[in-house]
């Protein structure tokens, strides 16, 4: 049964990143439970477009739960009330009517606010750069099952690989902690035989630079792994703690 | 060394120091606990008055003493550095948020339980180590067996008497027969009048729950930064974490200034 929903807005405006930025608070009407949180902000910008106002900057990209870049807060969690699921995979039949729902971007040192509800997540993409790859030539694609790889290490990898580094984990952390991205991007490889030359290294450079990016540290309270849309499991961050540990024992440094 | 400084500055390094400090102070824990159960033994103190001797006179009870100091120490020091740390990254708060969502309150509250447990560790230090070590207000007393009758009982010695980090051993007697004698500083009597005091009762049985609760997720979360999470373990170290850590041990500590104050 579709009804439609009045809604109360509290959401984080901020001209750019020098703003100090404050709530404003919108009234939406007749919102459809079966539209998406991000189709109720596209109502809600029209409004403000048509009375000449600044639409809210939001950001959006494939509107399927791929792409990680719908960064929401909603009502004290990443994504909103639902776990497992990306903003734009929200649904309004998730809130009721006559709800207050207060939406801030990512709050984080190291995902500063650009405008509104957009923070800059390349804190990641560097950390990605420090050694989240693995140096072989491209050509033609190698034949099917030429390196054995067990069953349970390819599901794992895969499960570690589904991260779409949407930041939510980082969102969810009371210390605004980057484990859970930077232990699955370390794992997809880890695991499998073509990351293992790099291994060490790896671990060891893109936990400096998660460091240097000013994210905090873990205290392994699992609410990255329970608000991740991709639920990413606890297990990347024991293994990359694990090889962190071996990387330092073994490493040439004396 | 350069590797040694570089690991442990790093943020997962200062976890693994955390993880190990922590997981020491836990095994300590369970000497405490054994140790201390002699104080439910009906003897007047005596075993419990011969251990504390030996626990301050064992060269390597003493040597593990001092790394233990240094692991409070700096567990609280890494601990609070680490909240700084943490703070920092996150400067502007949210507005709303609903940690209950998605984690449990005790791994939100780690360094305010700490904290507690801290203070607590403080006054507990004065009233019993303090004391006993370099105070003037705990006596000695004298226990008594009648070589015949078997009889025992003790009495306290005058307050001249001082033979600290000794036990006094020898024999006596009167009318009704021989004695063996055992003088000890009584410590003992000390904490059985401590315990006489309402409010340091409350105390310590509040702190039992501070040390529950860090443990309750403390344990665990150690195993999780040194990297040791697998399937076939992890139902082991979660038993031992909550029925050993933060039922059983919290219960028994609390349970000596509850027999004392009833007693």
């Amino acid at each position: 049964m579709e009804k439609n929903l009045n809604l109360n807005l509290k959401v984080w405006r901020q001209k750019n990143a020098n703003d100090k930025g404050k709530f404003e608070e919108y009234k939406v009407n007749n919102i459809s439970t079966d539209m998406s949180f991000l189709e109720m902000f596209d109502v809600l910008n029209d409004k403000l477009v048509t009375e000449d106002k600044e639409p809210i900057a939001f950001d959006h990209d494939c509107r399927e739960g791929i792409c990680g870049s719908c960064s929401m807060f909603i009502n004290g969690q990443p994504h909103g009330p639902k776990q497992g699921v990306t903003t734009c995979q929200l649904h309004m039949r998730s809130f009721n009517d006559g709800d207050t729902i207060v939406v801030e971007p990512w709050r984080a040192t190291a995902f500063p606010v650009i405008k509104d509800l957009v923070v800059d997540r390349s804190a990641f993409d560097r950390i990605i750069s420090a050694g989240g790859f693995i140096s072989v030539n491209t050509g033609n694609a190698q034949d099917a099952n030429a390196i054995p790889i067990p069953k349970e290490n390819a599901d794992e990898a895969f499960a570690a690989a589904a991260c779409i580094g949407c930041g939510a984990c980082v969102a969810a952390c009371k210390n605004a902690s980057a484990m859970l991205f930077v232990s699955a991007k370390v794992s997809q490889f880890a695991l499998l035989p073509q990351g293992q030359p790099e291994r060490h290294q790896r671990v060891t450079e893109m936990v400096a630079q998660m460091d240097l990016e000013g994210f905090g540290a873990c205290t392994n309270t699992g609410a990255c792994s329970a608000e991740c849309p991709k639920g990413i499991s606890l297990t990347h961050i024991a293994r990359m703690n694990r090889d962190f540990l071996s990387a330092g024992l073994a490493s040439n440094d004396k | 060394m350069n590797w040694v400084i570089k690991m442990f500055s790093s943020s997962l390094g200062q976890k693994f120091i955390m993880a190990l400090t922590g997981l020491f102070l836990c095994s300590f824990l369970i000497v405490h606990m054994i140790g201390n159960l002699q104080l439910f033994k009906a003897d007047d103190g005596l075993a419990f008055n011969k251990y504390a001797v030996f626990m301050t006179t064992n060269p390597l009870i003493k040597v593990t003493s001092y790394l233990l100091y240094f692991s409070i120490l700096f567990h609280a020091f890494k601990g609070i550095m680490l909240v700084i740390k943490n703070n920092k990254a996150r400067p502007v708060k949210y507005a709303v948020q609903n940690g209950a969502a998605n984690s449990h309150w005790t791994s939100r509250s780690m360094g305010l339980l700490g904290t507690i447990i801290l203070v607590f560790i403080v006054v507990h230090m004065k009233n019993f180590w303090f004391e006993y070590k370099f105070g003037h207000e705990i006596g000695y007393t004298s226990y008594y067996t009648n070589l015949a009758t078997g009889v025992t009982g003790s009495k306290e010695m005058s307050a001249e008497y001082t033979q600290f980090n000794k036990i006094e051993e020898g024999m006596t007697a009167d009318e009704n027969g021989q004695y063996r004698l055992v003088i000890v500083k009584d410590l003992y009597k000390a904490v059985a009048s401590q315990f006489k005091e309402w409010y340091l009762v409350a105390l310590y049985v509040l702190c039992m729950f501070a040390v529950a609760f860090h443990l309750y997720h403390g344990f665990k979360s150690a195993f999780q930064s040194l990297g040791l999470n697998h399937s076939k373990y992890n139902g082991l170290i979660n038993f031992i974490g909550i029925w050993v850590f933060s039922i059983l041990i919290p219960a028994g500590f609390a349970a000596m200034p509850l027999f004392f104050f009833f007693k």
